[in-house]
């Protein structure tokens, strides 16, 4: 079930900070966050920021399809690189 | 024969089965198109008046995005999510259920069908 529309979307208070911070700053520089459950507004457009996936800051670049999705989304947690193939020689 | 929203030629069938021949309408939109139309649902298609088969279409045209375009539509939303990178874009793109189900097991809708995996151990009993 979605979130009710009348509470608004969910935002880390902080990242509004940080993000008008950077934006006062004019240097494009990454923001690190580690509120992967936070959503994406509009005012994020057009930032860089370094989601934390539990061991990198992965960078996202924010452009406008993005708004109403979580950071979580950009930021893989998983990493599966494939399954050998060569079970069979190990075998015999 | 009725042609109806493009390559549609339901048969002779009741109207509202026979709509659901259409991509993009389903039993819900079906029976409400023959509300709206003032058309009984026990009618059958080839017992339509040319008129009320010209009504049918109209309707479908201005108020229902089908066949072509809802497809379109679809593919455009997947589309979106795959360029953006996002997990559900991942999914896609790998093949994968994209709402978070298990994979351990099942997922063949997915995944396609099984392949044999060489020099697992067979279980016998």
């Amino acid at each position: 079930m979605p979130r009710s529309v009348w509470k608004g979307p969910f935002v880390d208070g902080y990242l509004l900070n940080k993000a008008e911070a950077a934006r006062a700053s004019t240097r494009n520089e990454i923001i690190k966050i580690w509120s992967r459950r936070s959503t994406i507004l509009p005012q994020f457009v057009g930032l860089t920021f370094g989601v934390y996936n539990g061991k990198k800051f992965i960078p996202v670049q924010v452009n406008e399809n993005m708004v109403g999705h979580k950071f979580g989304e950009f930021s893989p947690t998983r990493t599966f690189t494939g399954h050998s193939s060569d079970k069979k020689a190990k075998r015999g | 024969m009725a042609r109806i929203a493009g390559v549609n030629i339901p048969t002779n069938k009741r109207v509202p089965i026979s709509l659901r021949y259409i991509y993009g309408i389903g039993p819900k939109n079906a029976v409400d198109i023959c509300k709206a139309l003032n058309i009984p649902e026990e009618r059958r298609v080839n017992q339509l008046t040319d008129e009320e088969i010209l009504r049918i279409r109209e309707l479908i045209d201005r108020e229902y995005r089908v066949e072509g375009d809802l497809r379109r539509e679809v593919a455009m939303n997947i589309k979106r999510l795959m360029d953006m990178a996002c997990y559900r874009g991942l999914r896609h793109r790998r093949g994968l259920p994209v709402r978070g189900q298990r994979t351990h097991t099942n997922a063949r809708t997915r995944k396609g069908k099984a392949v044999a995996i060489a020099g697992k151990k067979k279980v016998t009993k």
